[in-house]
């Protein structure tokens, strides 16, 4: 099984160790997994402003360093959401379509394709809050949404239960959106903060000592929010608990 | 047409703390009421499918269904007119009343009436109109727009209704008692709907295989409204239409519990026919929609049934307050509406979303609003309708992004992985990311660096 990794632009700029839990989580798996190294991102910001011809380089690069996988493996659910639903700023040849149908994010490998059983080196004696971020839960519906009726079901919560010592707390509204929305944060910056500032006031009070989310922008998001207002909250990717992370 | 800047207008909402923080748990406490009842009817997604499909049924057949209505609707005695825009929707009101010589107009609550502009237009040539859904009088009275489309004043606190009440109705200064204040709208409307000529409501549904319309409200005041006064308008938006009696059966179970979280509301009143001695006139009116009908990614907004849900669960438009979109329609059924009216004025609306589709997964009628919010961004930037910033913001990060050497020059050079992005676009992120949040720390090496130091080297 040969997996391409995608990091995408934030994590490979600003949280390493995210990629790195992400790869050796992978490789513990017994995945072939290499690391296009012309890498950059996935067209999503250009394509989400509405920029179609600006994200069009960005789509084709991508086509040409993962065209050759069996599968896409990327830690984050909104990177996926784009190349799997969106991604249409480039001709829809066959190898386009071929990389488009091929792309897992983390939790969806883990779960659905790996079907991995145990994590019995992870540990991690802590309160966490789970964020599950607005691409993961309305449009990769890796779990089930507050808003519609249907039996509850979460994929991050299936893998996370096999970690050691974990003990999970729920914020009053688990699913409202965190305020990140990628551009969104800047160009909308008064709601975004006043909506990071109520998500990270809603876990610690909650009894969260940490966030954990399948997605690190919505992360960077919520850690600049909890840092300005002196909460002494932390923030960790799931990849990072499952590979074996403490803290 | 100056575009609008809802992200400034939603800055001075949240600076008001106390008023924010009122109007976001006012609201969430509405979604978790609509939740409640949605969770505990079994068939809740079979009937939102129901509901879809009904109303793309409908639109898909229009033109059929509206002559239908007409139709049955002349055979129940009743007035049909035909507005094509805003102006002679107007006019023609103006002329009904005119002809009876109606001097004061007692009205329910219609967001059309709102679109249209009416009420000003009535009120230059001699009209009086009076609101009398307490929200909405409370909105006329203090020369605001409704905020939201089912709770119009739920930006206010009572002490605010209590200023306009004492400033305009006369009531006790600083009395914020809501039985107090309730009733004194009450007493000083009641008087209006015994002297007026003419009511007016709108219609939640209109039926074509009988003719007939819906209204569903709380207050009673529609009743009122069309009960008293011998002459009574509807004004009904052309999307409106519902082929038959039964499919009410979805669409009832469907509004209150959507939009207030209660199972019904206190009133549902079928009109058919003029009372003795009254007329019934109904204006069917297009305004831009059969034009919306003709747009092949937009026409599914038409199936909107105005129950407010999605504003009520957005994020952001409980934070911003419904007046910062600076349209009759606010939040984000508004958001995918408004363009269409001015897309240059209303261009930056389809950004005030963070695309987290809660409004899609409430809407009762399906209507993929985050994919049309989506699908509008693409709209304004092919029009050219962006801001210049962000136009250019997005040039330069496609250059970048689409060049692995010059991303990595960005990213590397120095070892620190902001330092040398162009000025230009550090200037433009990190500022507005930078007021109210911090920025990450890069570290001391990316992932890729790491990767060929412990991968490709061994």
């Amino acid at each position: 099984m040969r997996v391409g990794l995608f990091i995408p632009c934030y994590v490979d700029a600003f949280f390493p160790e995210v990629g790195i839990a992400t790869l050796e989580m992978l490789e513990r798996c017994g995945a072939e997994v290499s690391y296009p190294l012309d890498q950059t991102c996935c067209g999503q910001p250009m394509a989400n402003s509405g920029c179609q011809d600006d994200a069009a380089p960005a789509e084709a690069l991508f086509v040409e360093n993962f065209k050759d996988f069996d599968y896409i493996v990327t830690p984050s659910g909104s990177c996926t959401h784009h190349v799997r639903s969106h991604f249409d700023a480039i001709p829809q040849t066959a190898e386009v379509k071929k990389v488009r149908g091929s792309i897992y994010d983390f939790v969806e490998f883990l779960h659905d394709v790996l079907k991995v059983g145990e994590f019995p080196w992870a540990e991690f004696p802590h309160k966490v809050g789970l964020h599950n971020t607005c691409t993961s839960l309305r449009a990769l519906r890796t779990a089930s949404a507050s808003e519609i009726a249907e039996p509850p079901f979460s994929k991050p919560l299936d893998l996370l239960r096999k970690v050691k010592g974990i003990e999970f707390v729920t914020p009053e509204r688990p699913d409202e959106c965190c305020g990140f929305g990628g551009t969104f944060s800047v160009f909308e910056e008064p709601v975004s903060a006043k909506m990071g500032y109520d998500k990270v006031h809603d876990h610690r009070n909650a009894g969260a000592e940490y966030i954990v989310s399948a997605d690190m922008s919505c992360l960077m998001h919520q850690k600049g929010c909890a840092e300005r207002l002196g909460l002494d909250i932390k923030f960790i990717h799931i990849a990072q608990i499952l590979n074996g992370a403490r803290e | 047409m100056r575009r609008l800047d809802h992200a400034e207008a939603a800055s001075r909402f949240i600076a008001d703390e106390k008023h924010e923080a009122f109007h976001d748990a006012r609201l969430w406490d509405l979604r978790k009421k609509r939740d409640r009842e949605a969770h505990g009817i079994p068939e809740w997604e079979e009937l939102r499918r129901l509901a879809s499909e009904i109303k793309e049924h409908t639109l898909a057949h229009l033109a059929d269904y509206l002559e239908e209505f007409e139709r049955n609707a002349v055979k129940n005695g009743v007035t049909v007119h035909w507005a094509r825009d805003a102006a002679e929707h107007n006019q023609i009101v103006f002329d009904i009343l005119s002809a009876k010589a109606a001097k004061t107009l007692v009205k329910s609550k219609s967001m059309l009436t709102e679109e249209c502009d009416m009420r000003p237009f009535l009120e230059r040539r001699g009209i009086e109109v009076i609101e009398t859904d307490l929200g909405e009088r409370i909105q006329q009275l203090d020369d605001e727009p409704p905020s939201h489309i089912v709770v119009p004043a739920v930006h206010k606190l009572r002490g605010d209704v209590a200023t306009v009440f004492a400033r305009t109705l006369g009531t006790e200064a600083g009395n914020e008692d809501v039985n107090y204040l309730a009733e004194s709208q009450r007493r000083t409307t009641r008087p209006y709907f015994l002297r007026a000529e003419a009511g007016m409501t709108g219609a939640n549904f209109a039926i074509a295989e009988t003719g007939g319309f819906v209204v569903c409200t709380n207050e009673g005041n529609a009743d009122l409204s069309a009960s008293l006064p011998k002459l009574h308008i509807a004004s009904i938006g052309i999307e409106k239409l519902i082929p038959r009696v039964e499919h009410l059966g979805v669409f009832i179970r469907l509004l209150s519990r959507s939009a207030l979280g209660s199972p019904i509301t206190q009133y549902t009143s079928h009109f058919r026919t003029p009372r003795a001695g009254a007329e019934l006139h109904i204006v069917l009116v297009d305004n831009g929609r059969s034009a919306r009908l003709g747009m092949a990614d937009f026409w599914y907004s038409l199936k909107c049934i105005r129950c407010g849900a999605c504003m009520n669960t957005c994020p952001v438009y409980r934070r911003s307050g419904g007046l910062s979109y600076g349209a009759t329609y606010s939040g984000p059924i508004g958001v995918i509406i408004d363009p269409t009216f001015d897309i240059r004025k209303y261009s930056n609306l389809p950004f005030a979303s963070t695309l987290n589709g809660s409004c899609t997964s409430v809407c009762p009628v399906k209507i993929d609003i985050h994919d049309q919010i989506y699908k509008w961004r693409r709209v304004i930037a092919e029009r050219n309708q962006l801001p210049f910033v962000k136009k250019a913001t997005m040039k330069a990060a496609g250059r970048l992004f689409g060049n692995p050497k010059l991303y990595r020059a960005a990213l590397s050079a120095t070892g620190t992985a902001i330092e040398d992005l162009p000025r230009f676009a550090i200037y433009n992120w990190f500022n507005p990311w930078g007021r109210q949040r911090e920025v990450p720390q890069p570290p001391r090496k990316t992932f890729r660096q790491w990767y060929i130091e412990n991968r490709t080297k061994r």
